[in-house]
């Protein structure tokens, strides 16, 4: 694998990586078509991260869908079976809107899903798995870890109305305690719930220095900080506690998702490269009766960490009309075994290289 | 990325009271303060790197990650919804997004309403609420002109003190909300820096309770 990673673009690489990383914990590749019908992202259109989907007329007069999400297949097409858990991992492209450009593009995407009966230890395999594909992708890189029952749970003790809540989620989100501030004061928040949810904009950092600091949450919330210190000890466990930080500004649909909910940042790319957690609510949607947890990895944001080569080639090879052709074959050959070599006769004006060399000098050397 | 905590300050006025502050929480910068066309200034002492950006931009460097943290006003916020964080409300570069219109002007609801504003999401979300239908017209500035030559029924803009508006016989006919200066981070650089920029943002937020 290793002797690749020369030729591997980064994106190639970690792909292969996580999929080696994935099998090994006994998770198996799912593959779909491209296309899928568009009635699927019309009824779940706030799962998927952008509204808009590229659509067309299928022959037979259907409407259909290039995916622009690969959970909502997979769900759509299992099936609930007691006591049974469906693993599978998936590399696939889908299409979407660049939030900069207002244009479709391919992203590459690469995740897995645990769907039926979950438990503690399944979430945080699923979690491990998530905290490890981040170390494939750099040394320095972060999961912040929530728990969204948690947080509801705070929330409704401090008796908000539903309008404050959704206000508090979308400002929880930006760590705005300002705004969490202002709603309280405009609801009349008790003075100590106002305390606890602060603690929810306010705090941040390794799992040591937040749980302790959790006990001090509405009893309500207390079991969910006990999931919590369950996970992270899994977490420990399998060596990947000191890349968790415990944040509760990580928020997605919370009609879709619920509990254990997580994203991923690597240090040199500016948004979050890996976003997942448990969503049971998008099942009960989709009318299936079991659980679920996944997470993707956003591979085309690594390009970004791609270093660049030093060099277009290791060496160009110069000839000329009084080199026959099989001597200019046999000094390439000789070269290729060292590294690259491109046979030229002039050099162009652009290309970098890191050695000149003509064919005869090369023969001439046995 | 360095170690250096990059900072992107909004170029002018605003942004000379900005880095008063973050010189009076400790990051100073000497060179900042001489006068040259420089636009980046680095104090590896602080292990801090200034620059000064359009106003507008600054929540684009930041999202981005060109720039750690950065200050931008709660209207560029709203208008462009950017994926950061918005830690601190700097209480400074105060006024407010307004309704303005003709003094004499009567809104009737059976008509749609013209509105002429730079800050076209916010005019959208803030008529989409009330449910009123309205016919937006993008402008790049001079917008107070729109209502008096006919182009608009009202304006979407900001307002300061309201002298533009008096004098051009225009008044507030609503506030949409109250804009401020804030402080925001990158996602990433939040947890990548996050001793010093939780540095900075605890004595900030202490010398603006001051």
């Amino acid at each position: 694998m290793n002797q690749y990673n020369a030729i591997l673009n980064k994106d190639e690489q970690v792909a292969f990586e996580l999929r080696s990383l994935y099998r090994s914990y006994g998770y198996l590749p799912y593959k779909m078509s491209k296309f899928e019908e568009y009635d699927l992202y019309v009824r779940n259109k706030d799962f998927l991260v952008s509204d808009n989907v590229i659509t067309f007329t299928d022959t037979n007069g259907r409407l259909m869908a290039l995916k622009p999400d690969v959970t909502l297949s997979i769900i759509k097409n299992g099936r609930d079976a007691e006591g049974l858990v469906e693993k599978v991992y998936y590399n696939e492209n889908v299409y979407r809107i660049s939030k900069g450009t207002h244009s479709y593009k391919e992203i590459m995407q690469t995740g897995l899903e645990c769907v039926g009966a979950i438990d503690a230890y399944r979430i945080g395999e699923v979690v491990s798995l998530a905290a490890e594909s981040l170390k494939k992708i750099s040394d320095r890189s972060v999961l912040d870890l929530s728990h969204l029952d948690m947080v509801s749970a705070v929330l409704n003790d401090a008796g908000l109305s539903e309008a404050g809540k959704q206000k508090i989620y979308s400002f929880l989100g930006e760590k705005n305690l300002h705004g969490v501030l202002r709603v309280c004061t405009e609801e009349g928040i008790a003075q100590a719930a106002v305390e606890a949810v602060k603690t929810l904009v306010t705090l941040y950092g390794a799992p040591e220095k937040v749980l302790p600091a959790l006990k001090s949450l509405c009893p309500a919330a207390q079991p969910y900080v006990a999931q919590l210190q369950e996970l992270i000890g899994q977490l420990r466990e399998n060596g990947l506690a000191d890349t968790v930080r415990l944040d509760f500004s990580v928020i997605p649909d919370m009609h879709y998702y619920n509990g254990i909910v997580f994203r991923g940042f690597v240090d040199g790319i500016p948004t979050g490269i890996l976003s997942g957690g448990q969503y049971d609510k998008l099942l009960r949607k989709m009318g299936r009766k079991a659980q679920a947890i996944g997470f993707a990895v956003y591979l085309d944001l690594l390009e970004e960490l791609a270093e660049d080569a030093e060099y277009d080639v290791d060496t160009v090879l110069l000839y000329d009309e009084t080199d026959t052709p099989a001597s200019v074959a046999a000094a390439v050959k000789k070269l290729a075994k060292t590294g690259s070599v491109t046979a030229l006769r002039q050099i162009p004006a652009k290309l970098t290289y890191k050695t000149c060399i003509s064919v005869k000098e090369v023969n001439s050397r046995g | 990325m360095d170690n250096m905590l990059n900072i992107a300050l909004p170029k002018g006025r605003l942004g000379e009271k900005v880095y008063a502050m973050f010189k009076a929480a400790g990051f100073e910068c000497p060179s900042i303060e001489e006068t040259n066309r420089k636009l980046i200034f680095e104090n590896p002492e602080k292990n801090v790197r200034y620059f000064w950006v359009k106003p507008s931009d600054v929540a684009i460097y930041v999202e981005r990650g060109a720039a750690d943290i950065g200050v931008a006003g709660k209207d560029i916020l709203l208008e462009y919804n950017p994926e950061v964080y918005e830690l601190l409300d700097l209480d400074i570069g105060k006024c407010r997004m307004a309704v303005a219109a003709k003094n004499d002007f009567r809104d009737d609801p059976k008509k749609t309403l013209k509105v002429a504003t730079k800050f076209t999401n916010i005019a959208l979300n803030y008529y989409t609420s009330l449910g009123r239908d309205i016919d937006i017209i993008h402008l790049n500035g001079s917008i107070e002109i729109a209502p008096i030559l006919g182009l608009s029924d009202v304006i979407v803009d900001i307002v300061e003190t309201g002298t533009t508006l008096k004098e051009n016989n225009l008044e507030v006919v609503e506030t949409i909300v109250p804009i401020s200066a804030r402080l925001i981070a990158n996602k990433s650089s939040f947890k990548f820096k996050n001793d010093m920029i939780e540095s900075i943002l605890a004595r900030m937020a202490k010398k603006s309770e001051e």
